[in-house]
Parts: structure tokens; C-alpha cells; sequence
């Protein structure tokens, strides 16, 4: 058996999600025996970084033709160089678009959404994601090839350092398809789903010109920002930063929601974070129910006061 | 233009997700069933392609005859006729060889749909589809146009969007943004007396291949119980998340 891993990277750098789906490869692999072989894209980023999480292969695929993204070339490339029984995706926008599509070229099970180490590696069974954070399903895999995509922030990263050796595959998939024709990327923007500390405002902000204090406490703290589905449909913030069962899934190890009520979709999308801190002023909000800390006073004043306590702790 | 919309009939957001008491399956008592919401943007941003440019809407469903309330509603809603494959899926592999055999018996140009159900949240359908036709695929789509026999469509990307030109026939999978949910529309009295006497066929599956099986369900464990800390005392909440929780 071998163990192939995608390490995801943007614009030549590797994500995070990949060196947890590294992590995730090797704990397979310390159960089979096998070695893991990470597959990248036209990375920029040192091997190093991948044997340190546990990859002691590494397949650079050299492609101009994949310099875009496209789903299905991307798939057609791996498919290409990773021939192995269990394939490791990250559960990115991205790696989860290119794992269905190899599931179909493998003729392989695909199990998405993993959230731990597998149960048993043959057959393949797995605790994953489902109903929108209201519940778990343990899955088993049919297929004598396995590929699992792993939740973002679940499985979490664990250095495993190994001695790696890293080999440049030339390929020329063509994308044909697809043509990019404008790619905005705000660089510097802390990515929700990997975002270890998330902190979240809905309408108990009363407009968007109050959401200075909630941007003041996340950089603080290191944290994304995202906001509750009235806020984003009203148009006060991005559709990108709704957190909720029709918006992203995330898991944070702290999520502080403010002004947030906790309606049941809501909480689909944030409750398998690991700490919740809830701020409102209604102290009969459901959110209280559901948080591991509670406040229930004015945003106004307990946002710039707990930033500057914040601030002060970190020094 | 012929569009296929895929859709998918989930428990209401609003429904507490119970499983049987061996736990091998989510229990459906009582369950009120919709159409999945994020299917809802791509069926309506189907509607609105009809409207601009005469597409024709066909929407699919694979599921047993309980899901035909929701293909009506689908159809009230303005699809042109919808086609259900009669079986009740097992896995994100045998739903996605049923509509592309749909597909490809119809030959549409476009098939759309949401890019992942709020049930299973495989995600994986729409990918699936795209592979079995050999077509490309376009996931997480905020924003359509279709032009000819090119489509212009944003998609997320972490951190921001990319707009990208797709040839057709294509398989496109969105979300909130492919159009606005104050675009939704919600079915007038109009709508749904016509629905009743559209064309909805009734086909058998091509095979019941599975190659995932759910072999248990687990509710989420319910967190201790929350502790409330007073607004004049937020040292003790920094002091809690430093010392206790450990996160900041």
C-alpha cells in the first residue's frame, strides 16, 4: 500500500490545510506501515516543509499549463503520479473541487469532511462531518482505492519530522476548458476555515460603520472576522464571511460571537468549535446555551475594553 | 439552452437531526423537507436564465416518491419539468451516476446545482457529475453569465474571487451569491396550481452500486454548561480564556 497526500499550496506557497492533511497521512501511515508521498503543484515552498509533518516523498509536478487553477486538470495531474490506495485531500475549496473528480478517474470510494485519524484503515472507516455540524457519521469505504478529504482545523498539526527525498515530474496536462480572466486575492487577509481564533458580529452591531471594534479585537487576537447570515444578506459584510449552514462550516479553537443570537443555522456552522465565547445583550439570546463563556452587557463598551485587556495580556 | 438543475430535498434548517435508536440512520420522523438551500440558488439563478435567454429548466432529483412535494415545489418555482430517478441514495457516487445518465440522455448544455446538501455535506455530487460527462467543472460559483456557448462565472477563492470563462457544456456547483437571497423566489399561488400538471418523470435507477456506506450516526455531544461573567469583570473572561481554556 502506499499513501499519497495533495499539499495544496497558493501562489507556490503551501497552505496550512496541507500540512494538516501531511499530519493526517502520516497518522494513517503509522498504522499501515507505508510511506507517505506528498503531491504539490507547482510549489515555490521547500520539500522541508512537508517532511516535517511526515512526508518522506515528495512529487513536484512542474506544469505551465496547470499555473491556473482548474478542477479537472488538476485532477488528470494527480491522478497522474499519485497511485496509491489511500489519497489525502485537504477539505479546501479548492482540494474538495479536484477529489471528486479523481474519485471518479480511480474508480475509488471518496470520504469527505474527515474530522479524526481513521478506525480502520481496511476497510477504510472514518468519523466524518455531517448534517451541518448537528450530528457525525461513521463511513466505510467499498472501494479498494480510498480518498478522504480532512476537515480544515479538525485533525489538527503534528510535527513528525522524517528524512525526505523530493523528485520534479514534468507534465503538460492541457486546460482547455477554463481561462481565468481576473483573480483578485486580498494577501495578507487571514483565511476563515484556517483561522485559529474567529471573531464573528451579527445585527446586535446595529450597522457596519460599527464593525471598526470588531476588526480592532480580531487583530488583536490574531483572528479572522465573520458575521452572522442577516448581516451578510443585508449587504453589511461580505457573503464570504457568513459563518452558518448555507455559509462556511468552521472550527476555530475560539469563536467569539457578538451580537449573534444563535439561531439554529447559525449554530450548525460554528458549534464544533473548541471554545465559544458569546457576547450580547439579551440574556435570554439561545447563543448562551450553546457557549462555553457567557457576558451579557453592551457590545459597545465590552469589545474596546476586552481588546484592551487583550492587548495588555499579550504585552 | 437546456439546463439541468440538481436538486436535493433536506430537513428544513430549522430541524433537530435525531438518529434511530441503533443509530444506523437518521430518523425522519417528523422531519419538514425542502429543497436544499444552496440547490435554491442554482435553481434560481436557472429561473432567471429562462427569463433573460429562454433556457428551458429541467430539474433532477434521485430519491424516492417522498421527495415529489419538493420537485413540485421546484417546479412552482418555474422549472420548466423535472425528472426523479426512483431511489433513495446511498452514497455522493450513486446519486452522481444517476444524473449524469439524466444528463447525458438530455444533452444540456449547462448542469447546475448547489455545491454541497446541508444533509450529508459530501460536497462531492457535483464534481462527480462533471467527471462522469467529461466536462468541466466550476465549484463554489458566486456569479453567472452565460454567453453563447461560454459561461463567465466567479468563483471563491480563499481570501477573495476569480472570474473565469468555461467552455459548455459545463457542470457548475454554487452558493449563496450565484444570485442574492432576496432574489429567491418564492411560489405564487400561480406557480404552484401550474406545477401540479407539469411533466414529472418517473425513471428506475441504472444500477445501485454504492462505495460508501454510513455504518452509524452519533448526535453532537451537548458542551458543560456555559459560565457568565459579569461586563464589569472582563479580566476573569481573559483570565478564563488564558489560564482555563487555554486559547488565547
Amino acid at each position: 500500500m502506499a499513501i499519497f497526500v495533495y499539499a495544496e499550496n497558493i501562489n507556490g506557497v503551501y497552505k496550512k490545510a496541507a500540512f494538516e492533511a501531511v499530519s493526517y497521512a502520516k497518522a494513517i501511515s503509522d498504522k499501515t506501515g507505508d510511506t507517505v508521498t506528498a503531491v504539490s503543484i507547482n510549489p515555490n515552498d521547500s520539500s522541508d516543509l512537508l517532511y516535517k509533518y511526515g512526508a518522506s516523498n515528495v512529487i513536484n509536478i512542474k506544469d505551465d499549463g496547470l499555473k491556473n487553477f482548474s478542477a479537472k486538470a488538476y485532477a488528470q495531474a494527480v491522478n497522474e503520479v499519485a497511485n496509491g490506495n489511500i489519497i489525502v485531500f485537504p477539505h479546501t475549496t479548492d482540494a474538495s473541487s479536484v477529489a471528486p473528480m479523481l474519485a471518479i478517474m480511480k474508480n475509488a470510494s471518496l470520504i469527505t469532511n474527515a474530522l479524526e485519524a481513521p478506525e480502520s484503515t481496511s476497510p477504510f472507516q472514518v468519523k466524518r462531518k455531517a448534517f451541518s455540524g448537528k450530528g457525525f457519521m461513521h463511513a466505510k469505504a467499498d472501494a479498494a482505492t480510498v480518498i478522504v478529504t480532512v476537515s480544515q482545523n479538525a485533525f489538527g498539526i503534528k510535527e513528525n519530522p522524517v528524512s525526505g527525498s523530493e523528485e520534479v515530474k514534468d507534465l503538460a496536462v492541457s486546460n482547455e476548458d477554463t481561462k481565468v480572466l481576473s483573480h483578485e486575492q486580498s494577501s495578507g487577509k487571514l483565511d476563515l476555515k484556517e483561522a485559529e481564533v474567529v471573531v464573528s458580529a451579527g445585527r446586535g452591531m446595529k450597522g457596519p460603520e460599527n464593525w471598526g471594534m470588531i476588526e480592532d479585537l480580531a487583530n488583536t487576537l490574531g483572528a479572522a472576522t465573520a458575521c452572522s447570515k442577516p448581516v451578510s444578506d443585508i449587504g453589511w459584510r461580505s457573503h464570504t464571511e457568513h459563518v452558518g449552514q448555507t455559509g462556511k462550516a468552521i472550527s476555530p479553537n475560539l469563536y467569539i460571537a457578538v451580537g449573534i443570537s444563535g439561531a439554529i443555522q447559525h449554530l450548525a456552522g460554528v458549534n464544533s468549535s473548541k471554545t465559544i465565547v458569546v457576547i450580547n445583550s439579551d440574556p435570554e439570546a439561545p447563543f448562551f446555551k450553546s457557549a462555553d463563556y457567557g457576558v451579557v452587557g453592551d457590545a459597545f463598551q465590552i469589545i474596546p475594553e476586552l481588546t484592551q485587556k487583550i492587548k495588555a495580556l499579550k504585552g | 439552452m437546456k439546463i439541468l438543475v440538481c436538486i436535493s430535498s433536506v430537513p428544513d434548517t430549522t430541524s433537530k437531526i435525531n438518529f434511530t435508536a441503533d443509530k444506523s440512520a437518521f430518523d425522519k420522523n417528523g422531519i419538514q423537507w425542502v429543497i436544499n438551500p444552496l440547490d435554491e440558488f442554482a435553481l434560481t439563478k436557472a429561473i432567471k436564465l429562462q427569463e433573460s435567454q429562454g433556457a428551458t429548466v429541467t430539474v433532477v432529483n434521485v430519491g424516492d416518491n417522498t421527495t415529489e412535494p419538493v420537485i413540485r415545489k421546484a417546479l412552482a418555482i418555474g422549472a420548466n419539468d423535472a425528472v426523479r430517478v426512483n431511489f433513495e441514495p446511498k452514497d455522493s457516487y450513486s446519486t452522481a451516476k444517476e444524473i449524469a445518465t439524466v444528463a447525458q440522455n438530455g444533452g444540456y448544455d449547462l448542469v447546475l446545482c448547489g455545491k454541497e446538501s446541508i444533509d450529508y455535506n459530501g460536497g462531492s455530487v457535483p464534481g462527480m457529475v462533471a467527471q462522469l460527462l467529461n466536462q468541466p467543472f466550476v465549484n463554489a460559483c458566486v456569479g453567472l453569465e452565460v454567453n453563447g456557448g461560454e459561461a463567465t462565472a466567479v468563483r471563491e477563492i480563499e481570501g477573495g474571487k476569480e472570474t473565469i470563462s468555461v467552455k459548455l457544456p459545463a457542470v457548475i456547483a454554487g452558493q449563496k451569491g450565484m444570485v442574492d437571497e432576496k432574489d429567491l423566489i418564492i411560489p405564487n399561488m400561480r406557480g404552484i396550481m401550474g406545477a401540479r400538471t407539469k411533466p414529472l418523470q418517473v425513471q428506475e435507477p441504472t444500477s445501485t452500486e454504492v462505495k460508501v456506506e454510513g455504518v452509524s450516526y452519533d448526535s453532537v455531544p451537548p458542551r458543560a454548561a456555559v459560565k457568565m461573567v459579569s461586563p464589569d469583570n472582563l479580566d476573569e473572561l481573559v483570565r478564563l480564556l488564558h489560564e482555563e481554556a487555554k486559547v488565547i
